[in-house]
């Protein structure tokens, strides 16, 4: 019987937690899993299992495709620019300079500013005529532009606005893992007559590379899931061209309310994202020295 | 030909001055060593002869050619750091071919050098394991041998040997010094540790706060030390120093103006019928020897004498020594007086003999 205490003491101590995750967490997903097989109960009409109907409707919605894409291209954008960004900045603010405190803090600012904020910011700057933006152009006599309300500009303007807000972030993560490497190792490499790139390329970026998975993980789930820039700046316009793939579930689900439908594209987003981090744990993480 | 010169050199740190015109010459094909307790500039000095920080003022000279302003990479050196500095992500033979792929060596070169150093510091079965597999005089040797693969005339060497424990010390002190004598570089040795310097050194240099306390070779340094701190730094245990006047009474005459130290190395003393009384305080046998520690006039003094002691402790014994043995330091300042070695007769020596 005693050796069965410990055991217990740690469910109990467990069980708070694990509570709220099954009830927040696990059952909405699953029960999501489920209400994808049926239809959207309406009025009288109570749901009923249609089988894969609800996937076969999405392989025929445009609306569905566009957002893939556009998440897709989103993605492939800020995911390598942010952390491109990132490791640029951690390296910079990692020297001894003059006010590296202050760069650090300037640096990581977009990150503590809520969502919504940011993407007030940025709806200024993005303002025609009187936005920062056009303001530059005017003194260069460009005429004004209406850069989220154009098609050409809608989802790249969304982009950089996510890369200025995650760049800062993945920086501490990087900034962290610099300061992990000995200064030695730079002076090895100096005594040996390698470059600043070379040792960039063949030590520092290697000894980077957990954090970096870390971080590419991170930066693939935030792509996914960004709805809150989305709803402020342009709700999906023009013609769907900002809409990604949790902005089309959000309204799908709670602006047209057909809740199965939204069911089903959700279990799309997981299956997407759970296929992104099988790849990274297993195929990633083989390759990567940790220390 | 890869003779270093170090003419006047001064390194500032912010207010402090870590190194404070310092000056020396390191023959080619030798083996010299900075000794000097932590924060005396010895490390500081070899970082400035690797370029790893830039003088304040003076002058470098590597194989006559002026280095005080190149980068490390154009010196022509070798390092080998305290922490060894091993890429941890690369192999035993990526981490010792580095600086040959930076220089762009070709593969069947680097292939047929790694091979000989492989051997030449008994690598040889372990070349595809990571620096976190081996066992730290494994991980020295890797750095050894990174050091020795780019044939560069000098090496710099950073207390390489301070994180091994006793026994490798031990080895690898005198694998080091017979690599250097059989690759005929020079060799420029920073420890703290005196056995390192007595043992490796044909030349020693003995820094305190950022200058030269001393130099010469082990010999020198320790039959005639230029100071009380250069008496106390070398020798286990080290030399004793006392007041000369609370033994005068039982000495021969010793010429001496002002107040002075009496310095005597432990193995020159001896226990006789009737010397210089001290109480026993400590009694430490070693085999080979036994370290007696005594007071005399309240002021320790140890004698280390062949085999086994007859003496406890709270023993009365009287204790002499050679008078050429000794030693004489002015206690302002601890700056050696030369002394004649007294007659029995007590006539008064002649100043400066010797």
């Amino acid at each position: 019987m005693k050796s069965f205490r410990p055991a217990i003491h740690g469910w109990l101590l467990l069980l708070p937690a694990a509570a709220f995750l099954a009830l927040f967490t696990h059952y909405p997903a699953v029960a999501t899993f489920w209400h994808s097989f049926f239809s959207t109960p309406k009025g009288n009409r109570p749901a009923r299992f249609v089988g894969l109907m609800q996937y076969e409707t999405m392989l025929d919605d445009p609306i569905f495709w566009i957002a893939l894409g556009n998440n897709l291209v989103f993605a492939a954008a800020t995911i390598p620019l942010s952390i491109v960004l990132a490791i640029v900045m951690a390296l910079w603010v990692n020297e001894k300079i003059a006010g590296r405190g202050l760069l650090r803090l300037a640096y990581f600012t977009p990150t503590m500013l809520p969502m919504i904020a940011v993407a007030n910011i940025w709806l200024f700057f993005y303002t025609p005529d009187y936005g920062l933006l056009d303001q530059i152009r005017g003194l260069f006599g460009l005429p004004a532009w209406n850069w989220l309300g154009s098609r050409d500009t809608a989802l790249m303007c969304l982009i950089v606005v996510t890369v200025w807000k995650e760049a800062g972030f993945f920086m501490i993560f990087y900034l962290a893992a610099l300061q992990q490497i000995p200064p030695d190792l730079g002076e090895a490499a100096s005594i040996e007559g390698a470059g600043r790139w070379y040792f960039f390329r063949r030590v520092t970026f290697p000894l980077l590379m957990p954090t970096t998975l870390f971080v590419l993980i991170n930066a693939v789930i935030n792509a996914f899931r960004l709805v809150d820039h989305v709803v402020v700046m342009t709700r999906g316009g023009p013609d769907n061209t900002t809409s990604l793939l949790l902005f089309y579930i959000y309204e799908v689900g709670f602006k047209f309310w057909d809740i199965g439908y939204a069911a089903s594209l959700t279990m799309v987003l997981l299956a997407v994202l759970g296929l992104v981090a099988c790849l990274q744990f297993f195929y990633l993480d083989r390759r990567i020295h940790y220390q | 030909m890869s003779r270093i010169v170090v003419s006047d050199i001064v390194k500032d740190w912010g207010g402090t001055r870590a190194v404070d015109r310092i000056g020396f010459v390191a023959e080619a094909g030798r083996l010299l060593v900075l000794l000097g307790p932590s924060g005396c500039g010895k490390s500081t000095t070899l970082r400035l002869i690797a370029g790893l920080e830039e003088a304040t003022a003076g002058r470098i000279e590597i194989g006559g050619r002026d280095v005080t302003r190149l980068p490390p990479a154009e010196r022509r050196i070798a390092m080998v750091f305290q922490s060894y500095a091993l890429f941890p992500h690369l192999s035993v033979a990526e981490n010792i071919v580095f600086g040959l792929r930076v220089r762009r060596v070709d593969a069947a070169e680097r292939a047929r050098r790694l091979k000989r150093v492989a051997e030449l510091v008994g690598l040889a079965g372990l070349l595809e394991r990571k620096p976190a597999q081996l066992s730290g005089g494994q991980r020295q040797r890797v750095a050894l041998g990174r050091a020795i693969i780019a044939e560069a005339p000098v090496c710099l060497m950073d207390e390489p040997l301070s994180n091994l424990d006793a026994q490798l010390r031990h080895e690898m002190r005198s694998e080091i010094r017979a690599l250097q004598r059989r690759i005929g570089m020079t060799m420029i040795y920073v420890t703290h540790d005196q056995t390192e310097a007595m043992t490796m050194a044909d030349h020693v240099i003995l820094m305190r706060e950022g200058r030269i306390e001393q130099q010469g070779t082990p010999e020198d340094l320790y039959t005639r030390p230029a100071s009380a701190f250069a008496a106390r730094f070398l020798g286990t245990p080290p030399m004793n120093l006392i007041a000369l006047d609370s033994v005068r009474p039982h000495l021969p005459p010793v010429a001496s103006e002002g107040a002075l130290l009496l310095g005597v190395r432990p193995e020159r003393v001896t226990l006789v019928a009737s010397g210089v009384p001290a109480l026993v305080e400590a009694v430490e046998y070693l085999g080979a020897d036994t370290v007696i520690q005594c007071r005399i006039a309240d002021q320790p003094f140890a004698a280390r004498v062949p085999g086994h002691a007859p003496v406890g402790v709270g023993d009365r014994v009287a204790l002499a020594w050679d008078a050429a043995e000794q030693h004489l330091f002015r206690k302002d300042g601890g700056a050696r007086v030369e002394s004649a070695p007294p007659e029995r007769t007590g006539k008064r020596p002649a100043a400066n003999a010797r």
